[in-house]
């Protein structure tokens, strides 16, 4: 859609540290990273290595305190309209429906109600949901509410999406069904993804590339090329070395 | 209710004619008259038990005549016209000064939510006036406004803000923070953001404190009735009980009883129908 050409992320020498008990602690340091257009880029890294923080950096929810974030050569300052975030939670408005919830991102960007509505209701149904338009989020399962983020963040058809381990809290079944779905989404809308996860498996399931972010001190980020094809098998044996690489990187194999 | 029980049974019965009609009627009336029982049997058997006692002599009857009389005395005043005009005077003070407590404090609580640097500045005094029992200030008040109306309304006003506008301030600021940045995320401006987010989350608190001050409206009405009133229903459950006409004492209480309900019934529809979304409206 709106992503066809747009949608690339550069980021140069990036840097932002946390102060901690008056000690301050990096979590990012000098990062550099193309990201392409159309692409689909998992950061995965320990806890504690500062991939959320990249992912809110990218979102301009955070400020870097040196280097920057360039979207196809503008610098970014603060949030923009061709962004897209996922969180962990839906963060769904419990007084509106989910019609309302998904219409609400183009309702505040001033696009009239009908319009809004019949532009979500698109999405709706792309997600599978066409049915529970009229439904309240407390009506609505775990993975049922995630869903209704995920067509609330389409609908205002972003050329990047940020995707903060978006399916972290659903259960097993669930999140696989929910991995599907976003390889799905991503290969219809052609839309930059990026998305921090701390399963490595959904990491290989969905990646372009994977970027594992280190955790000690002067170690280099590594970038990953997953070159499989999709959709994707999981018990493929190039899928397992995908795995097996990755955990060793982690120094868990 | 019953009707709707009727209407019920007579469907259940004309699909299936093998069950007699009679029988179904037995089954739901019995159904329902369980449910009446097990909701207000207490109520029922307390004042049967007042009727009972009162009218075999248990009781002093001076003190608690049986409820028939209290019935009678109540007819009489509502019907007779002398209740009718006590009610309307007490429903204009009190709806006065609910009405200005809510004009004052739902504005005033939604500006204190939102901007800390006014509410860490009002709290102090807000937690000391609020401390402050509103019955201790009524001789104040009546030195200020005197002994008429606006020190009654006032008195009612003063005692109902503080609920609300604690209840509202409290209602924007536990509005969660995830929801604002999610907002904010797609762009929406400070004034979108309290319009569609803050205000939409605040309202289940601000009817806490809608009932809250509903309440304390109808005991400060009583109170300052008591003080300096010629009329009002707080004047009458005083008068009635210096002139020693206890069943009309105990019409105008079952009258302040019923007010209470009322206004308290109505809050309660109203929040069904704002805060549909959520189910927590007990």
């Amino acid at each position: 859609m709106s992503g066809t050409s747009g949608g690339e992320v550069s980021i140069r020498d990036l840097s932002k540290s946390f102060s901690i008990g008056g000690r301050s602690l990096a979590v990012l340091r000098t990062l550099n990273l193309d990201i392409r257009s159309g692409e689909c880029l998992v950061i995965v890294g320990a806890s504690g290595s500062g991939k959320t923080t990249l992912l809110r950096i990218l979102a301009g929810l955070e400020a870097a305190d040196s280097g920057g974030v360039a979207i196809d050569g503008k610098p970014v300052h603060g949030v923009g309209a061709e962004r897209a975030v996922i969180f962990q939670e839906p963060r769904l408005l419990p007084w509106l429906t989910v019609l309302g919830n998904v219409a609400f991102g183009l309702e505040v960007r001033g696009v009239p109600k009908a319009e809004a509505e019949e532009r979500a209701r698109f999405y709706i149904a792309l997600v599978g949901l066409a049915e529970f338009g009229d439904a309240f989020p407390r009506q609505l399962s775990g993975g049922m509410a995630q869903r209704v983020g995920i067509a609330r963040a389409l609908t205002v058809q972003p050329e990047i999406l940020l995707l903060d381990e978006p399916l972290g809290a659903l259960d097993a079944m669930t999140k696989i069904g929910m991995q599907e779905e976003l390889a799905r989404i991503w290969s219809e809308e052609n839309v930059t993804m990026v998305m921090v996860t701390h399963d490595l498996e959904e990491a290989i399931y969905l990646a372009d590339r994977v970027l594992i972010l280190p955790k000690e001190k002067g170690g280099a980020a590594r970038l990953i090329d997953i070159d499989l094809p999709r959709p994707r098998e999981r018990s493929e044996s190039r899928f397992v070395r995908y795995r097996e690489e990755l955990l060793r990187e982690f120094g868990l194999h | 209710m019953t009707l709707q029980h009727i209407e019920q049974a007579a469907s259940l019965g004309t699909r299936d004619s093998t069950t007699s009609l009679g029988s179904d009627f037995l089954r739901l009336g019995g159904r329902a008259g369980i449910r009446f029982l097990s909701r207000y049997g207490v109520l029922i058997a307390f004042l049967a038990m007042w009727q009972v006692s009162s009218s075999a002599g248990w009781v002093n009857t001076a003190v608690l005549p049986p409820i028939d009389m209290i019935v009678a005395a109540l007819w009489k005043g509502l019907a007779g016209g002398t209740l009718l005009g006590d009610i309307a005077i007490s429903l204009q003070r009190a709806g006065l000064a609910f009405a200005a407590a809510v004009l004052v404090a739902i504005p005033l609580g939604l500006f204190m939510g939102q901007v800390r640097a006014v509410e860490t500045a009002l709290d102090p005094i807000l937690q000391v006036f609020r401390q402050t029992s509103a019955l201790a200030l009524y001789p104040v008040f009546i030195l200020l406004l005197g002994l008429g109306e606006a020190s009654k309304v006032f008195v009612i006003f003063w005692a109902t803000l503080f609920p609300l506008l604690l209840n509202t301030i409290g209602g924007v600021k536990q509005v969660d923070p995830k929801l604002l940045e999610m907002a904010r995320v797609y762009g929406a401006r400070q004034l979108t953001v309290f319009r569609r987010v803050v205000l939409p989350g605040a309202v289940p608190s601000i009817f806490v404190g809608l009932r809250l001050s509903a309440t304390t409206a109808l005991l400060l009405l009583i109170a300052s009735e008591m003080i300096g009133a010629n009329k009002g229903i707080g004047f009458q459950v005083m008068n009635a009980q210096y002139n020693f006409q206890i069943p009309l004492m105990f019409a105008a209480i079952v009258i302040l009883a019923g007010l209470g309900l009322i206004a308290n019934q109505a809050l309660v529809s109203l929040q069904r129908r704002l805060c549909r979304w959520s189910n927590a409206v007990d």
